[in-house]
């Protein structure tokens, strides 16, 4: 009864999923025991690298793979039993551009609105942001469009029919910075409307974007929380450093005892102390013994890299 | 309903934007018919031949006229002795050589009897026996008019008529087949590329995730191809009648329906292929190796079944288009009714059925 109570609030329920392939010979297992939960009109982030299982996970969310293990609801729906009617309601927005690049971008919009049985004029509101920015190029065919404008076509095909829930696998991948700015600023948008939004990313500065965030990586979920709890959650204090001779500094930090861990962060590395009470005093002194120049060495606050890092850390050590 | 033309609108326009496939789909079976009818054909005309003639008298030099008065020799060489015989077999530029003897006309007279030889090149044996039956037909053709100046004690005269195809023409056995072939490789082929297309694409992934039913984006899909093979069958038919001189002698509505059958059953069958293929290159692969080749050697048009070995002639049995060429000659050629092909009509049917069966059920309506 509890379990009842819980899919009314819920957008998306997963329980234990697993999934594995078959690859040759040998078993490739995708997702290990997945369980999350989405409330709705959530705007909730699966953040992990490639490979992690983001897109199995889609799949089996929008009923196009059968899982091994556990089941899922999307909208109170089983995924298995209730497939039809689940398909009906969600919107979904592969990884891989997947319109037709012979139509045009009204042909290929107003072919989404038919097959899910309603019109472009009937849904133009929620569109209506998105879609006139590529409005003067409706007569242009989708395979001439420029990345951004077809992600934009992309999202509006899948918003055509009002979703309940929509799934955007990868939807920034490949798309300049400007775009997927006003990217998130759409979702945003179409929060507003009640929409409950599944998207995955594999870029970490899209997860402070979200609601909440789960970081994923090999098929297994490593936190699920609001992103500003995930980079509170960070234990240790975390140092950027910095030196003339950045591909020797990599080296002596990675031979040093003292350090935990240390990996490169745009133009600095990160490191992690074994000893929490480490100063910044101590770790300049000991660059400097190594005779670095222009050391700098400041203290920061971790944000959602640095906590996948660490957890990545800990789930293979 | 509004779905499933919207569905079927948008094939058409991937048919139609696709211009260059579209210009080989309609015009295929135009060459074909062409080629077929002008630039290939089995009959044997104008084959060089070359005369040894020993004899030089009146009756050799009678028959030497004959022989290249005959449409089907040309008679290029006049040989002086056996020695010349090989070099110009070998050189190719005789087919045939008639050899007359020497006392030609005298032994016709005295004896009543002469000896001819004929020397072809058995290297290719299907033409080196129809040119012998050509060559002989005309000396005995010879003999006959010779014969009427003096009583032979007895002569069985063979009358012989062609039913329906009085003139051997090749043209009335390949358009049935070409007809086959072409809906064959249209309606089987291109829906097969076409599903197999959208699952290449990824669009396949969206479609899944919507409303519409398998059996609904099936049949959308072979709808287009369906209308684009009637217009094949129509230029098929208006070309032989005008251009090839092959009549339509039975019911025009009847081969048009079972053209359109044999259209559903090779859609079926295409289908069928797209179902266990995952890319455009390997359905297009089975769909050659598996049609086109069991089409043209089973069905009939290019080699007879009764001369091929027992299982082979029980394979033939599972290739469609064996019956469709069945029915196909039987209407147009010999020009007879449903009641002689309701039998043939009927296992066409019952493979579609089969077919659409298999396919149907194996559509995934998932992906994996």
């Amino acid at each position: 009864m509890a379990k009842f109570n819980l899919n009314k609030m819920s957008g998306v329920v997963v329980e234990n999923i697993g999934k594995k392939y078959l690859v040759g010979k040998s078993e490739l297992v995708a997702l290990k025991g997945i369980s999350f939960e989405v409330t709705k009109g959530e705007l909730f982030g699966i953040v992990g690298p490639d490979g992690a299982g983001k897109t199995s996970l889609f799949r089996v969310l929008t009923t196009l793979l059968l899982a091994e293990t556990g089941r899922a609801w999307v909208d109170g729906l089983d995924t298995v039993k209730d497939y039809k009617e689940i398909r009906k309601r969600v919107g979904y927005m592969p990884g891989k551009f997947s319109l037709y690049q012979d139509l045009t971008v009204e042909e290929n919009l107003d072919f989404f609105a038919t097959i899910f049985n309603t019109s472009i004029e009937e849904n133009y509101d929620l569109i209506k942001d998105i879609y006139q920015q590529i409005e003067p190029f409706k007569k242009r065919r989708a395979g001439k469009l420029s990345g951004g404008m077809k992600q934009k076509l992309a999202l509006c095909c899948a918003l055509i029919h009002k979703p309940t829930v929509l799934f955007l696998d990868e939807p920034t991948t490949g798309v300049d910075a400007v775009s997927r700015k006003e990217f998130w600023d759409m979702l945003q948008r179409l929060k507003q409307q009640g929409i409950t939004i599944l998207v995955s990313t594999p870029y970490m500065d899209e997860a402070a974007l979200c609601d909440r965030v789960a970081l994923m990586q090999n098929g297994r979920i490593l936190a699920i929380d609001r992103p500003e709890n995930i980079n509170k959650s960070f234990a240790h204090p975390l140092w950027a450093v910095q030196s003339e001779n950045m591909l020797g500094l990599h080296k002596t930090l990675k031979q040093w005892d003292a350090v935990a861990s240390c990996y490169s962060f745009g133009e600095y590395y990160h490191i992690v102390m074994k000893n929490d009470d480490s100063s910044m005093d101590s770790i300049q002194n000991y660059l400097h013994d190594k005779e670095y120049q222009q050391i700098l060495v400041k203290k920061i606050d971790a944000n959602i890299e640095d906590c996948f890092m660490d957890l990545m850390n800990n789930a293979n050590g | 309903m509004k779905q499933f033309i919207a569905f079927i609108k948008k094939e058409f326009f991937h048919i139609w934007r696709d211009k260059r496939t579209l210009f080989i789909l309609l015009g295929m079976p135009i060459t074909q018919i062409i080629i077929f009818g002008f630039a290939l054909s089995n009959e044997v005309k104008n084959s060089k031949l070359a005369i040894l003639d020993f004899s030089k008298d009146v009756a050799s030099q009678q028959l030497i006229q004959k022989l290249s008065a005959s449409k089907y020799f040309d008679a290029t060489a006049q040989l002086k002795s056996f020695k010349d015989v090989e070099p110009v077999f070998r050189q190719g530029k005789v087919k045939i050589v008639v050899v007359i003897p020497q006392q030609f006309a005298n032994d016709l007279q005295h004896t009543n009897q002469a000896q001819i030889q004929l020397i072809c090149d058995g290297s290719d044996p299907n033409v080196a026996s129809t040119l012998k039956n050509y060559a002989t037909a005309v000396i005995m053709d010879f003999q006959k008019a010779l014969g009427n100046q003096q009583k032979l004690p007895y002569r069985i005269e063979p009358e012989i008529r062609m039913m329906y195809n009085p003139e051997l023409k090749g043209a009335y056995s390949f358009v049935p087949g070409v007809m086959a072939l072409i809906l064959m490789l249209t309606c089987a082929m291109m829906t097969s590329i076409a599903i197999v297309k959208e699952k290449e694409m990824g669009t396949m992934e969206i479609i899944l995730v919507s409303p519409l039913k398998p059996f609904g984006v099936v049949v959308a899909k072979a709808v287009p191809y369906m209308l684009l093979s009637m217009v094949n069958v129509a230029s098929i038919l208006l070309l032989s009648v005008f251009v090839l001189d092959v009549p339509i002698r039975g019911s025009l509505l009847l081969l048009i329906s079972e053209g359109l059958l044999f259209t559903i059953t090779s859609l079926a069958l295409g289908l069928l292929i797209s179902s266990i293929t995952d890319s455009q290159q390997v359905a297009m692969l089975v769909s050659l190796m598996g049609l086109f080749l069991p089409t043209t050697v089973f069905s009939g048009y290019m080699f007879p079944i009764e001369n091929m070995p027992l299982p082979l002639q029980i394979i033939s049995n599972i290739v469609p288009a064996k019956w469709f060429y069945f029915i196909v000659k039987t209407i147009m050629i010999k020009g007879l009714g449903f009641s002689y092909v309701w039998k043939e009509t009927l296992i066409l049917f019952g493979m579609t059925i089969v077919l659409f069966g298999i396919s149907i059920k194996n559509f995934k309506t998932r992906l994996a």
